[in-house]
């Protein structure tokens, strides 16, 4: 158990090294206040993008289309069995002269006597379906499967090409943002053992010095892993800072810029990105710092 | 307090810097190590000090067999062996007082420890006054003391010196020894390496002589042997 008084000096002796290490401690907090800025970005894109899709995986339906000799009876019994999946979030049933108006209100508006000539002929009076969504777009295909399967059922119409498209953009979005900030994160961790040892060189003759009256292991490295984790904070804390003062700004520049988005996409407030942005980023940057010093004491500091 | 069954410590090929050693130093006893360059003294402090393992041979400090000795137990053995070096090896970023309560930080003293016993310390090798002061400032045999005094601030019950005069005109040799005589005096076990002849004949201690890492002589309240 470590005294207060001991913690205390620890800590000091960190942003002692720090200060004595200013040049290299500044070049380490800037590339790591670079790549939690790059993280920043790509996280805030990415949820944002998650959002985007999410929301139009909601509005991605499969339309359900019922063979001539099935009855209301069969129909509900349909819809019953439709709504026992668990990926289907709904399933509205819309009748042969809702699909007609709903038709007449999308086509002949402004022009009801062109829909008139039909008088109570419908012509979409085998168009009775049922409207269903789903909670994933990849669920989408299985359900259409059984859907199929269904007796009663002559055909599913689903909007293959959207959904495949998404969550394909949606994958590869991921899987680029982990080879970047992969890459972000071992030059992050390379700079840090780089200050850290430039810290033990120029500390060399104290370290000595500490080893012969008899400090332990732990008291020698700790100021080199307080060094680490401080580096990692502020490199942090200062992007973190920067993205959430310029993330409405960008947001307000894009939708102003392209206003053809605003009416397709929504993005995340800024606090909603930062819940989880900050405390990610935060741990993140003092995780890296961390990892960097006990990369570097393990190679140069054998006490 | 300190044994030595037939140590030798070689280091890669040619012959081995101390070579078969046995000695047996008791508790509160005053023993100068003598002889010249490449004797195989320096070697001594270092595998008393656990810098060194010895290639064969058991050394046993304070009841402690050093060979066996777990890496983990090395810091707490160390804090009962006081060491100075020619060089002082003092930190020059820090005044007198922090150097010797550094000793003291690095041990997880409370403060208020360290309050009361680096004034104490400073009193006994005369630098009282001089706490404030960096060691840039001060002289080679001021600078020996403010070394001595972080030794003696943890109370060791062993306090080895590699060669203390070394770098100090006699004066401040003779000074320092005499402060060594007074910390022995108090109860420490002291072994002191040293080529001074001068002190060697003045102080008429424990003299043990070593050439090309053997031991050629040791003589109670003996001279310094000429090799």
């Amino acid at each position: 158990m470590l005294r207060i008084s001991t913690i205390g000096y620890t800590i000091k002796q960190g942003f002692k090294n720090i200060w004595t290490n200013k040049m290299f401690s500044l070049a380490s907090i800037a590339t790591m206040g670079a790549c939690i800025f790059l993280f920043g970005l790509i996280f805030s894109v990415f949820v944002n993008f998650q959002y985007i899709v999410r929301t139009a995986e909601e509005g991605v339906a499969i339309t359900v289309f019922f063979t001539d000799d099935a009855d209301q009876a069969r129909i509900d019994e349909i819809g019953n069995e439709i709504r026992g999946r668990s990926e289907v979030t709904q399933c509205n049933f819309v009748s042969a002269e809702d699909a007609w108006n709903s038709f007449k209100e999308d086509y002949f508006e402004g022009d009801a006597s062109v829909a008139e000539g039909f008088q109570n002929d419908n012509p979409l009076a085998n168009s009775a379906n049922y409207e269903v969504f789903v909670d994933k777009v990849e669920s989408q295909g299985e359900l259409v499967s059984y859907i199929e399967s269904l007796e009663g059922v002559r055909k599913v119409n689903q909007s293959e090409a959207a959904t495949k498209t998404l969550s394909t953009v949606n994958r590869l979005i991921a899987y680029v943002s982990v080879v970047i900030i992969g890459i972000l994160l071992i030059v992050a961790v390379f700079l840090i053992s780089n200050t850290v040892s430039m810290g033990i060189a120029i500390r060399k003759e104290e370290i000595g010095i500490m080893k012969l009256i008899g400090a332990t292991d732990f008291f020698v490295r700790s100021p080199f892993l307080i060094e680490g984790v401080i580096i990692g904070l502020i490199g942090s804390a200062i992007p973190l800072g920067a993205l959430y003062f310029m993330y409405n700004k960008v947001i307000q520049y894009v939708l102003e810029k392209f206003h053809m988005l605003n009416s397709l996409i929504q993005f995340l407030p800024v606090k909603q990105v930062f819940e989880s942005l900050l405390p990610i980023g935060l741990v993140l940057g003092m995780g890296i710092g961390l990892v960097g010093s006990v990369i570097t004491i393990h190679k140069h500091l054998r006490v | 307090m300190i044994t030595l069954e037939n140590v030798s410590k070689s280091y890669a090929k040619g012959q081995p810097a101390v070579n078969d050693v046995t000695l047996h130093v008791d508790k509160g006893e005053f023993v100068f190590i003598v002889g010249d360059s490449g004797s195989g003294k320096s070697t001594m402090i270092k595998l008393l000090l656990k810098e060194l393992d010895p290639t064969s041979g058991t050394i046993t400090v304070n009841g402690q067999v050093l060979n066996k000795m777990r890496h983990r137990k090395i810091a707490k053995y160390r804090r009962g062996v006081g060491v100075v070096f020619q060089d002082f090896r003092l930190l020059k970023d820090r005044n007198v007082y922090e150097n010797v309560a550094f000793a003291q930080r690095v041990i997880e003293r409370p403060n208020r420890v360290i309050k009361k016993r680096v004034p104490e310390v400073l009193t006994l090798v005369g630098l009282a006054e001089k706490y404030k002061s960096k060691p840039n400032q001060l002289s080679g045999g001021e600078q020996q003391r403010v070394a001595l005094a972080r030794a003696l601030v943890n109370r060791p019950a062993i306090l080895l010196a590699d060669e203390p005069t070394g770098n100090l005109d006699p004066k401040n040799s003779f000074e320092i020894m005499r402060l060594l005589e007074e910390i022995n005096e108090r109860g420490t076990t002291v072994l002191v390496v040293t080529h001074n002849r001068e002190i060697v004949n003045s102080f008429r201690k424990r003299v043990i002589s070593m050439k090309k890492g053997v031991i050629v002589s040791d003589e109670q309240e003996g001279g310094y042997v000429e090799n």
